[in-house]
């Protein structure tokens, strides 16, 4: 999802520019504010153990593998804007060591990953350990901000090289985000094992890291849901509006595309239309909601496998001192 | 997956561009990859003097011209998919040789300029142009440990792979992560020495 120089024009270089040190830039403040000066030294290996965790591979199918991205992760591990830091960083490194991403794209690399996200990512993480508490919440919190986070960037993406012309948007999308819908399922899966990792052997980690955020949540969750709108308003809105009912064509004339649309669609609604819905928008939010209730459901499950019930083998062996 | 394209750097040449100031080097990359970027296609010369010029570079830097052409066709994918986005638009498809003229201009200025300095130049100019000090904290931090992770990510993994003969598909997952969550829990560790011996001497 790195953009490289030359996809995108003077406009969005400069939009997405000033947005990403506009974010960094509170992030920053913030972090200064309520890291403590013990953790300072954990951003700077936060970013390297993200480096290092992308070169395991987990194999998918047929030679193919997936690698963690991570920014969900590190928002839950050390709250948001130390996260904003820390995926900033590997994305500035990336890009002067590794030509991962361009050097005048870097603002647009760092608004989509970074701000959108893990900024992005944490609010949604936050959001439903709000109304599931407990372990098994939070890792299914966790696995679905996953998802979110790299689907939401995935857009964003598609929708700034739709800005600068570079690419028709219909194509964009369809193709950025029906493959990101894919790989941010790997992410969830994977940013939960880890989490179930590291939280099974010191379970007080996560703890005394955490709360160096609270009191200031409410202004956070302010802040990035403030970016986040403004990212959707500028980058996805103009196009996803006037949605045409050309879809179907432009899929038919692209093979790919049409592979693409595929796992965008829940089975439940093959060609984004509904019985009784007949905009094309509202039956493309209808899909995209029952994708992502599908989607929760799947982290649920997974929560539910990572953690089983224990109640049993507990009172089992209390029964039998 | 990325680690053998730190191995052959080339920033250890002695030649007059390695030495020339990093300010000059950082300052003059940004500003060719600005204008190839802004500069509207109607300008065909500009490519070619691009081009020329890098050419120049290449040649005075001695940095040899296949490690340069590997490194470029590794980054190609993304730029291969968006020309295969654009293969569906007739009306644009005079853009195709200008916008991969462009972006290999723009990788290889960035890779020239990335292999004939040091990264703590870098970070010393990104200093002096008054980035925020946490950033540079945290980028120098991330450069240094890198190897380090990296490596115990490599010894984590052997040491995995020597005591599972065979590992049944559905156990791959899970200890990967086994091993990712190690990393990490090493990683925090190591971040609390460092916080020790940077107190030792003297931090804030």
């Amino acid at each position: 999802m790195h953009i490289p120089d030359g996809f995108i024009d003077g406009k969005t270089t400069v939009t997405t520019a000033a947005l990403a040190v506009a974010g960094v830039g509170l992030a920053l403040r913030q972090v200064r504010r309520t890291l403590p000066a013990r953790h300072i030294p954990m951003l700077g290996l936060s970013a390297a153990f993200l480096f290092a965790a992308q070169m395991l591979n987990f194999p998918v199918v047929a030679g193919t593998s997936g690698h963690l991205i991570g920014g969900v992760l590190v928002a839950a591990v050390l709250g948001p804007s130390a996260a904003v830091v820390v995926v900033t960083t590997v994305l500035i490194v990336q890009c002067f060591l590794f030509q991962d991403g361009g050097v005048l794209a870097l603002g647009a690399n760092v608004f989509n990953m970074a701000i959108l996200g893990a900024g992005g990512g944490w609010m949604v993480y936050r959001g439903i350990q709000a109304v599931l508490p407990g372990p098994r919440g939070r890792l299914t919190a966790l696995a679905f901000a996953g998802w979110i986070s790299t689907v939401l960037a995935a857009a964003s993406c598609a929708g700034q090289l739709a800005w600068s012309d570079k690419v028709e948007w219909r194509a964009a999308f369809t193709a950025m985000v029906g493959v990101h819908l894919l790989i941010g399922l790997g992410e969830g899966v994977i940013s939960a094992l880890i989490f179930a990792a590291i939280q099974r052997t010191r379970p007080e980690l996560m703890q005394s890291t955490e709360p160096t955020c609270t009191g200031h949540r409410w202004r956070e969750f302010v802040r990035y849901g403030l970016m986040v709108s403004v990212g959707m308003a500028l980058f996805v809105a103009p196009f996803a509006c006037p949605w045409p009912d050309g879809l179907e064509a432009v899929a038919e004339k692209l093979g790919f595309a049409q592979a693409a649309t595929k796992p965008m669609l829940p089975a439940l609604a093959p060609d984004y239309a509904f019985p009784g819905i007949h905009s094309a928008p509202l039956a493309t939010a209808v899909a995209g909601v029952i994708g992502a209730i599908f989607v929760f459901l799947l982290a649920l499950l997974l929560a539910r496998v990572l953690i089983p019930n224990r109640s049993a083998p507990v009172s089992a062996a209390n029964s039998r001192p | 997956m990325k680690l053998h394209l730190l191995e052959h750097r080339h920033a250890q040449l002695n030649t007059i561009i390695h030495r020339a100031p990093a300010e000059l080097k950082l300052g003059g990359g940004l500003v060719l990859i600005a204008l190839t970027v802004l500069i509207p296609a109607t300008i065909p010369g500009w490519l070619a003097f691009a081009f020329t010029f890098l050419a120049l570079v290449i040649a005075v830097s001695r940095i040899p011209p296949m490690f340069l052409l590997k490194r470029l066709l590794l980054l190609a994918p993304f730029v291969l998919g968006v020309v295969a986005l654009n293969a569906f638009r007739p009306e644009h498809r005079a853009q195709w040789p200008w916008l991969m003229g462009r972006s290999t201009v723009c990788l290889l200025t960035v890779i020239l300029v990335s292999n004939t300095t040091p990264f703590c130049e870098v970070l010393r100019v990104l200093r002096r142009i008054r980035m925020p000090a946490l950033l540079i904290t945290t980028m120098a931090l991330m450069h240094r440990y890198l190897f380090v992770l990296v490596d115990e990510a490599q010894r984590m993994s052997r040491a995995r792979a020597s005591r599972t003969f065979i590992v049944g598909r559905r156990w791959q997952w899970p200890v990967l992560a086994t091993v990712a969550g190690q990393l990490f829990i090493r990683a925090s560790e190591r971040a609390e020495r460092i916080y020790a011996a940077m107190c030792a001497r003297g931090f804030k």
